[in-house]
């Protein structure tokens, strides 16, 4: 197992009164590819800052290395960041940009020359010494950010939203590039981004975090088919996101109907979240379906087709290759596998739903209603 | 209508330039009287560097210059650097103050600073002689001040405040931050404004008059006296030479500038 290197103790954060962190415990282990993960003012760049020694906490630990660090200075910590305009010395060229580092902690040329080319040739930009920043392309910016962090061998690398500034293109080849660069040379990345694919694609560790908490730490796969709460759901990849009631162990009901489910340890008749990915969807004939609706739109987006089906007015995303006109009628069918039970968190009622109308939603949830199968959803709402 | 806006142009210039070209013509006559040209001549010149008066006087405004200058940029980029970090509406206040001196006029400032140093000199020094270099140095960094901050200030603020983190993330202490990255992102609004408050104190007239003493003299001062006097040619000579001293710095500031915006627009349009 690999040694923990940095740990959070109930890291708090005040700007101006207002809680920006509150109370975050974490720990990052040597040589893992770790994402905060969340939409902005979450509090993923503030915990980045704490950790580059930038702000302080206004209440808490921060432990390197089993040392409290509290008051040790940015220029003091085995710390190096790449931030997310690269923020690049623009009166230096590219080959005194990296050297930087090494220059003040006054090492012989000699090695600094060797450090720097090494770094050169890992981040390909042999040729390029002499050019200043201004004179580089947004991705060659980003690689002598990385350079010039990478080259000081600090034990941890922190990256701020670093492909943030990047086109789509250059953003999955650079993925792929940390990716390697840090399987490479072993080194704790620290990564912050708002992006969920990125996020999915590049780390071992995911802390998904909003409101200044950490909402769930998982692995990749982990957060996406386990997610937590209703919040970590809908934040990563697409999800409908349903009212249930947990009948028995492996039994949910909703829609009024029992599914069995892969989930268990909720209390009997506890009211919970239903997940359903979209992708897990299989859409059947009608007759033979778990339950009907209708097909109201319909979005080629490539790979497959954004299907939007209503179910008694609440109004599922559902991902098919193949393509069902609108107005059609259709059954869809769920194994136990693409049921996943989440508990009621303060998140709940506030995702997952792909209907404009949220009155018909609350309406569907009346626990009195008794909705059939066979219905349309014109029907079901008249009963009410 | 394109050839009218040069005519127009062109009679402008013509009316700003045409008195310095008279003293420039009038700087080679041979005779004592601006109305006549009676020939060619580098006596004036020569005259000029001959006399030991008007060279000390020269040296005098040329040092008060340099060292005003000098110490009101060095007060200046950190007076900048302390209202940069100030927030917002105190930071407003702050600005709205240091601007008043530019538009205050001279006669106030000259004669309110000299009531300032008499006031301190007889009351807490005990002397009835303050007046001097002192004085006029602290009178002259005083008026520079401003124009230093104004010129620095659009440099500090186009600078991304990251670089500063980055230089504390590679390992250097603030001090060594401040010298090694913020400091070369400001050097063109510093040279700027050390040029500008160079060529403010070498023609103050107004301020000097209220705070100079006879043992320190600049040049503006002395020149006021005499001209009442017929103006001995020699001084047309000098003016002439002031000139063109003031016109090269100006075409040199020029040039640093527009280097620096050419920089700027190509960082622009690259990111």
């Amino acid at each position: 197992m690999s040694k923990e290197l940095i740990r959070l103790v109930n890291c708090r954060m005040d700007f101006d009164g207002e809680t920006v962190l509150d109370s975050i415990n974490i720990y990052f282990n040597d040589s893992e590819f770790l994402t905060l993960l969340g939409p902005s003012g979450c509090g993923k760049t503030t915990t980045l800052r704490i950790i580059g020694g930038f702000l302080q906490p206004t209440s808490g630990d921060v432990f390197f290395d089993g040392v409290r660090i509290n008051d040790v200075p940015p220029h003091k910590r085995r710390v190096n960041t790449v931030f997310q305009k690269y923020a690049l010395f623009p009166h230096l060229n590219v080959y005194e940009n990296i050297a930087f580092g090494l220059r003040i902690a006054k090492l012989p040329n000699k090695e600094i020359d060797e450090r720097v080319t090494e770094m050169l040739e890992i981040v390909s930009l042999r040729g390029f010494e002499k050019r200043k920043p201004d004179q580089l392309s947004g991705g060659q910016q980003q690689r002598v950010a990385i350079a010039r962090a990478l080259v000081n061998r600090p034990k941890v690398l922190l990256l701020d939203e670093p492909l943030g500034a990047l086109d789509l293109r250059l953003r999955k080849d650079m993925q792929n590039e940390l990716k390697r660069i840090q399987q490479q040379l072993g080194i704790t990345f620290i990564y912050v981004t708002h992006d969920q694919e990125e996020a999915l694609a590049m780390s071992d560790t995911v802390v998904v975090m909003d409101r200044g908490r950490i909402q769930q730490i998982g692995t990749p796969e982990g957060i996406y088919n386990e997610p937590k709460n209703a919040f970590v759901a809908d934040f990563i990849g697409e999800s409908n996101i349903l009212d249930g009631i947990m009948r028995a162990d492996y039994v949910v009901e909703f829609f009024g109907r029992k599914f069995r489910c892969l989930d268990k340890g909720f209390a009997p008749n506890e009211p919970v979240d239903v997940v359903i990915r979209p992708e897990d969807v299989d859409i059947v004939p009608a007759d033979s379906g778990h339950l009907c609706g209708s097909v109201t739109s319909v979005t080629f987006k490539g790979v497959h087709y954004d299907t939007i089906v209503d179910f008694k007015g609440f109004k599922w995303l559902i991902q098919t290759t193949d393509y069902h006109a609108p107005g059609e009628y259709i059954g869809i069918r769920l194994t136990p596998d693409d049921i996943h039970v989440m508990k009621k968190s303060e998140y709940s009622g506030m995702f997952g739903d792909y209907s404009s109308y949220s009155a018909e939603y609350d309406e569907i949830n009346d626990p009195d209603a008794v909705i059939g199968g066979e219905e349309t959803p014109e029907e079901a709402l008249n009963e009410e | 209508m394109k050839r009218a806006g040069k005519i127009w142009t062109a009679i402008v210039l013509l009316f700003l330039y045409a008195p310095m070209i008279v003293l420039f013509v009038g700087s080679f006559n041979d005779g004592r009287d601006l109305s006549e040209f009676e020939g060619f001549t580098f006596d004036n010149y020569i005259d000029f560097f001959e006399d030991s008066d008007s060279l000390r006087l020269l040296a005098n405004s040329l040092i008060l210059a340099v060292t005003s200058s000098a110490i009101a940029t060095v007060l200046g980029t950190m007076a900048t650097l302390g209202i940069q970090a100030l927030r917002g509406r105190i930071r407003k206040l702050v600005m709205t103050l240091t601007n008043i001196p530019l538009v205050n006029p001279e006669i106030v400032t000259g004669i309110s600073l000299s009531l300032l140093f008499v006031f301190i000199g007889r009351n807490m020094l005990g002397t009835e002689n303050i007046l001097g270099f002192g004085t006029l140095l602290i009178a002259h960094i005083t008026f520079c001040l401003p124009y230093v901050i104004l010129s620095v200030m659009p440099k500090l603020r186009q600078t991304d405040p990251s670089l500063m983190d980055a230089a504390l993330d590679l390992g250097c202490t603030p001090l060594q931050g401040f010298f090694k990255v913020l400091l070369p992102q400001l050097t063109p609004g510093i040279i700027a404004g050390a040029i500008m408050s160079f060529t403010m104190s070498l023609d103050d007239f107004v301020i000097s008059y209220f705070t100079y003493s006879a043992e320190f003299s600049t040049l503006p001062v002395e020149i006021y006296a005499i001209v009442r006097k017929p103006v001995p040619p020699m001084y047309y000579a000098m003016f002439t030479l002031l000139f063109f001293i003031i016109l090269f710095v100006m075409i040199g500031m020029n040039i640093v500038q527009a280097r620096d915006e050419k920089r700027h627009v190509r960082r622009t349009k690259n990111t």
